[in-house]
């Protein structure tokens, strides 16, 4: 399943958009051009990603400043402990679209359970 | 160096102890906490912990099969630093001797005298404290938070949630001036309010009263009392450096600390909330008590250690914290202290969703957030740009 984003034009270097799917994802358009989609909530706790601060191809949580590769998803710098989902990215005539990804998401515990209808 | 003590096992203490793994040191590490748990992270325990959305497991700190190689003594407190025989005494007769230690003891809740022993009557620092609260709380009815700082009024928050029927009480008129400023800590405590939460200002608690034991009303300096089925004493809290006394390190509002953490004893750095750092963006020692600093300054701390000294220390970052009420995001990073004006930039007050900015003589030197999380990074970002702070530095550390 091919979801489309936005245009690659209307997202600037340096800029993320977060697409409103479920679990939403941020797609981020690196400083060197490149376009990488992970999920967009942290692992860690509630917080989007695409309002984190981008630097190269890493992306830091607006949070508690939890770092994530954007390439493999994976976590440079705690407090998160598990790594964030990526998603497979195309443009095409100028597109951005992901492709989801079907692995389980490592959605925080207090976000877990709510979408779990639990708990809380 | 061939062995270092962290003392304390929180967050502190283990950002302490993966630094120094991480900056190279193999020899023995040895990590002191009285607490029986392993690193846990308090913030939830106001939050979604108190709430009952996130399980004990999901606090600790370590990644799973995290491995430090490190000596845990869990469970044991510390009595004693000996600077001489370069040991810290524990609280069951033995002693660990060292050639670095680290002291990340933290803080404790301040109580209010003469609640000993009432049932009903909580602090919240610990995981212990979460579990008794949050006990008392799943009876319902009416709660009453004493301090309006930032753990009461989470509390509050969590509490309203749960359905009971919440009233905070601050002695100050405006609860948070201080970290957030009169005019700003009057609009993030309107949150209460807004909820139908009583806050009531600018009156002091006389005393508790209980039948059998247990609360049943707060009084008032003003003569009024408040029902109440359980309270919570949010008065803020104290450096644990009591087991330092006369170890002659060099004490006030904690443990006495240049702005790399060095203490005024060779071989001795200190960390988190028990530490009173030396800010050179403020001019002036600051005991911190923000989860972020006890999760950062180790790193510079640990290098000074490790250094002798000879480690520049690293780029000072203004302080940050968050807080969240009512389903609102608070983020908060600077000095509102030394602000001379504060002007809302983006959204409005009155919808709780805006960025206002501090400054000093036209400079930024504070930002706080309402639910305005992609600003408040790219705020947060600038304010730490050394340009934004040359405005504000001050002479090098004294040290004692
Ligand atoms: C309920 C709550 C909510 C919070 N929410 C926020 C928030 O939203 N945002 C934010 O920025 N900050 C928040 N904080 C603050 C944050 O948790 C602290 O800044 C942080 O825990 C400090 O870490 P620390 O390791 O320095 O100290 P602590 O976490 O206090 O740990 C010190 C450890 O040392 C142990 N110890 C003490 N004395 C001895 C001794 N003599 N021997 C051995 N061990 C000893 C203690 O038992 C403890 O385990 C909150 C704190 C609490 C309690
Ligand atoms: S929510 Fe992302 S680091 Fe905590």
């Amino acid at each position: 399943m091919k979801i489309p984003v936005c245009r690659l034009a209307d997202l600037p270097r340096g800029e993320a958009y977060r697409l409103e799917i479920d679990p939403p994802v941020s797609v981020f358009h690196t400083d060197d051009g490149e376009v990488f989609a992970i999920d967009d909530t942290c692992t860690h706790q509630d917080a989007s990603l695409a309002d984190g601060w981008l630097e190269g191809c890493e992306v830091e949580c607006p949070l508690h400043a939890s770092k994530f590769d954007l390439r493999t998803g994976s976590v440079d710098s705690p407090p998160a402990k598990l790594p964030v989902r990526t998603h497979q990215v195309v443009v095409e005539d100028g597109m951005i679209y992901v492709e989801p990804s079907q692995a389980v998401p490592n959605l925080p515990p207090c976000v877990g359970a709510r979408l779990a209808g639990g708990l809380a | 160096m061939r062995t270092v003590a962290v003392v304390g096992a929180s967050l502190a203490g283990l950002s302490a102890a993966r630094s120094l793994r991480r900056q190279g040191f193999d020899g023995r590490l040895v990590i002191v906490g009285d607490e029986i748990h392993r690193p846990y992270d308090r913030p939830p325990l106001s939050k979604e912990f108190l709430a009952g959305t996130m399980a004990e497991a999901d606090l600790a700190l370590e990644a799973d099969g995290e491995d430090l190689a490190a000596e845990w003594l869990l469970g044991v407190r510390a009595t004693g630093l000996d600077r001489n025989e370069r040991l810290v005494r524990l609280a069951d007769g033995t002693a660990v001797r060292a050639d670095g230690f680290v002291i990340a003891t933290g803080a404790a809740a301040r109580t209010l005298p003469g609640s000993e022993g009432l049932a009903g009557v909580h602090t919240l620092r610990t995981l212990d404290d979460a579990l008794a609260l949050r006990a008392d709380l799943a009876r319902g009815g009416r709660l009453v938070v004493i301090g309006g700082g930032f753990i009461g009024a989470e509390v509050a928050s969590t509490a309203y949630a749960l359905g009971l029927d919440v009233t905070v009480v601050e002695v100050a008129p405006t609860p948070l001036a201080g970290p957030l400023g009169e005019a700003m800590g009057g609009v993030v405590s309107s949150l209460h309010a807004d909820h139908g939460v009583r806050l009531l200002c600018g009156v002091a608690v006389a005393g508790l009263s209980g039948e059998s034991g247990r609360v049943d009303a707060v009084l008032l300096a003003d003569g009024r009392s408040l029902p109440a089925d359980t309270v919570v004493v949010g008065v803020g809290a104290r450096p644990n450096v009591e087991w330092l006394e006369g170890s002659g390190i060099a004490l006030e509002n904690g443990v006495t600390c240049g702005a790399d953490g060095r203490t005024s004893l060779a071989a001795v750095v200190a960390v988190g909330d028990c530490a009173n750092w030396y800010d050179p963006l403020a001019g002036a020692h600051r005991r911190v008590e923000h989860w972020t600093g006890a999760l950062e300054r180790p790193a510079s701390a640990v290098a000074a250690l490790l250094s002798g000294g000879a480690a520049e220390p690293g780029p000072v970052r203004p302080p940050y914290f968050w807080s969240d009420q009512y389903g609102v995001r608070i983020q908060f990073a600077g000095h509102a202290a030394v602000a001379d004006s504060v002007t809302v930039e983006e959204g409005a007050a009155d919808d709780r969703s805006f960025l206002a900015v501090y400054r000093r003589a036209g400079e930024p030197v504070a930002v706080l957030g309402m639910d305005q999380p992609r600003l408040f990074m790219r705020w947060r970002k600038q304010l730490a740009q050394p340009a934004a702070s040359t405005a504000s530095v001050a002479p090098a550390a004294v040290r004692s």
